[in-house]
């Protein structure tokens, strides 16, 4: 019983941890945060990846795994790119200020 | 043993993802989401799979995390303004987030049973076994994500560029 | 009764460590004292023996100021995650032949299966508590030294996780035990610097190992004359003592892990000219010494180095690791792997 952890418990924690991604990405008002949720949502996948990658001996699903992180990487680097840049034209990093194109 | 593990590590995700939503400064919230995927890197430890756990702690935690940590340090907003924020947004997207969280649940806990146990004795996925599938099943998408890392910097060094760089 | 001993093996080994890092603080002194001509701490004890001791108590007892507009649970953390990282990467390094007594086996305390990437791992963690300390200073130089510092790390760890493929290909494996293990076959003749065709790799990986431990030429972000200390200016007494005591206990880990990839770790250069000793005692004890030998060598080198070469200049420094370590990395990867693939 001590070394034993229903596969469902992962993905329990996974959907909690995607769904408190998305409160972040709602709630947040920095534009750094927000793009932190998005990252924490990724993370919740990969979670839900492995779980099941373990369930079904599927070395696949790890190999997915290996594909987010990659392009959640190559995403944050240009992600946080475009915001060095919205800085630099607008001065402010708070979402309501930036929400639209004309200044 | 994977249970005490399992919920000590679990604990320290749920943790850090509150901590991420509730701070008001960016770094502390930087840090609280390097708590969340140190822990991660420990379940899938637990999961069997050990490269991606180091992956994950070279990659995640250890460079991108590091590049937000930079810009957050190098732009130094300070903390977040408390300014209106949209409503419909708040008033569509809580309850639709939570209404999806309660259907993942109930179809997850309704099969627990069919979905099996983790145990510490299962099998690792070794290196070796994870290589063999990536470098021979899945070489044109390794090779494709290398061309997207490639595009990904060729983007970030002209987007951070300054005005007037000829 | 394995938790036990697995408790005495890590009090041991974080003991050891802590005094070699003392005294390799001494040691740093009195070589760099005679490069420059002159004797280094001769004073305390005979031949400056106990200047440790002293310098350690000195550092306990100074008075431990916190500015006032610091950001504290950073302030007091950043120390902490540098100390703590530079010392948990001894746990995957065996320092002797894997013997196993009464089911405790020795000489080193966890044998994983990814021990290398580990290390790296344990690398890329390390950069926050420099990062850290800048930021939570409150002071633009420490911002400025701790961000240079840093970038400086995340880019050559790219180098020292190239030029560690190299020896990872020839061997098959991960695991630090199975590395040296496979290079114990014939002596200097296999070790991977010789024998293993990896010299190119083995300066890689020094240099690197230089830049990631932010020492000899390569200590722009913390040298006094630039930017007033850089990341710890605002340290003092015991935190500064955690960093000081971070960075040399890096510098150990650096040497061990050279001597375990490139050196041949435990391995006596004779191989098996000479007979292993029957005395169950002298047989534990001469690998040890060789690999106590070896680190040995690679600390008089970090020092020899550091008291010659003058400091390059910041974008000197990045230049060198992007454009000219990583390609000559790369280059030496694909030639292992031809080596490997049509032998």
């Amino acid at each position: 019983m001590w070394n034993d952890v229903p596969s469902s418990w992962y993905l329990v924690l996974s959907a909690l941890l995607f769904t408190l991604g998305v409160f972040g990405f709602l709630i947040k008002r920095n534009l750094i945060t927000v793009f932190m949720s998005i990252e924490l949502m990724l993370n919740a996948v990969n979670l839900s990846f492995v779980t099941f990658a373990h369930e079904w001996h599927a070395v696949k699903g790890q190999i997915f795994v290996f594909f987010v992180m990659v392009v959640a990487a190559a995403e944050a680097a240009v992600g946080l790119a475009i915001i060095i840049a919205i800085f630099r034209a607008r001065n402010t990093l708070n979402v309501d200020q930036i929400d639209l194109m004309k200044l | 043993m994977h249970l005490v593990l399992f919920i000590i590590f679990a604990g320290f995700c749920l943790a850090g993802a509150i901590n991420l939503l509730l701070q008001t400064h960016p770094i502390n919230s930087a840090l609280s989401l390097i708590v969340v995927m140190s822990s991660l890197a420990v379940l899938y430890l637990l999961l069997g799979a050990e490269f991606l756990a180091i992956a994950q702690i070279i990659v995640y935690a250890g460079a991108v995390m590091v590049l937000f940590t930079f810009v957050v340090m190098l732009l130094n907003v300070g903390v977040e303004e408390k300014t209106h924020g949209s409503k419909i947004a708040k008033a569509i997207g809580f309850p639709a987030a939570v209404v999806i969280l309660g259907v993942i649940a109930t179809v997850v806990l309704e099969a627990q049973k069919s979905l099996g146990q983790v145990s510490l004795s299962d099998g690792i996925t070794t290196t070796q076994n994870l290589s063999r599938v990536l470098f021979r099943d899945m070489l044109l998408p390794f090779e494709l994500t290398s061309v997207l890392i490639l595009i990904a910097i060729l983007g970030a060094v002209a987007l951070a560029r300054k005005e007037g760089h000829s | 009764m394995f938790l036990l001993f697995s408790i005495l093996k890590v009090v041991v080994v974080t003991v050891v460590l802590l005094t070699a890092v003392a005294y390799t603080v001494l040691l740093e002194r009195k070589l760099v004292g005679r490069i420059q001509n002159r004797w280094g701490p001769s004073r305390v004890g005979p031949f400056g023996l106990l200047q440790p001791l002293v310098d350690g108590l000195k550092l306990f007892l100074k008075e431990d100021m916190i500015p006032t507009n610091v950001y504290k649970p950073l302030y007091l953390l950043a120390p902490l995650i540098a100390l703590g990282c530079a010392l948990l990467s001894i746990a995957v390094v065996p320092f002797g032949e894997p013997i196993t007594w009464h089911g405790v086996k020795f000489f080193e305390i966890a044998d994983l299966n990814i021990g290398l990437l580990i290390l790296l791992g344990v690398t890329s963690i390390s950069v926050y508590g420099i990062a850290l300390a800048g930021w939570s200073s409150n002071n633009k130089y420490s911002l400025l030294g701790a961000l240079r510092s840093s970038a400086q790390m995340i880019s050559y760890e790219l180098a020292l996780g190239l030029s560690l493929v190299g020896v990872v290909l020839r061997t098959g494996s991960f695991s630090l035990a199975d590395i040296v293990k496979a290079q114990s076959v014939h002596g200097i003749a296999s070790w991977n610097v010789f024998g293993g065709g990896q010299i190119i790799a083995f300066f890689i990986y020094l240099t690197a190992a230089y830049a990631e431990t932010n020492r000899a030429p390569f200590d722009l972000p913390e040298a006094e004359t630039e930017l007033t200390g850089g990341y710890h200016t605002e340290y003092s007494s015991m935190k500064f003592a955690m960093f000081f005591m971070a960075e040399y206990a890096n510098m150990i880990t650096v040497g061990c892990v050279a001597t375990l990839l490139f050196l041949g770790g435990w391995t006596s250069p004779f191989g098996d000219l000479i007979p292993p000793p029957q005395n169950i005692f002298l047989h534990a004890l001469i690998p040890i010494l060789w690999f106590v030998a070896k680190v040995f060598f690679f600390l008089f080198l970090y020092i020899w180095v550091r008291g010659t070469l003058p400091r390059f200049r910041y974008d000197q420094l990045m230049g060198y690791g992007w454009k000219y370590l990583v390609p000559v990395a790369m280059l030496n990867i694909v030639g292992t792997s031809l080596v490997l693939a049509f032998p």
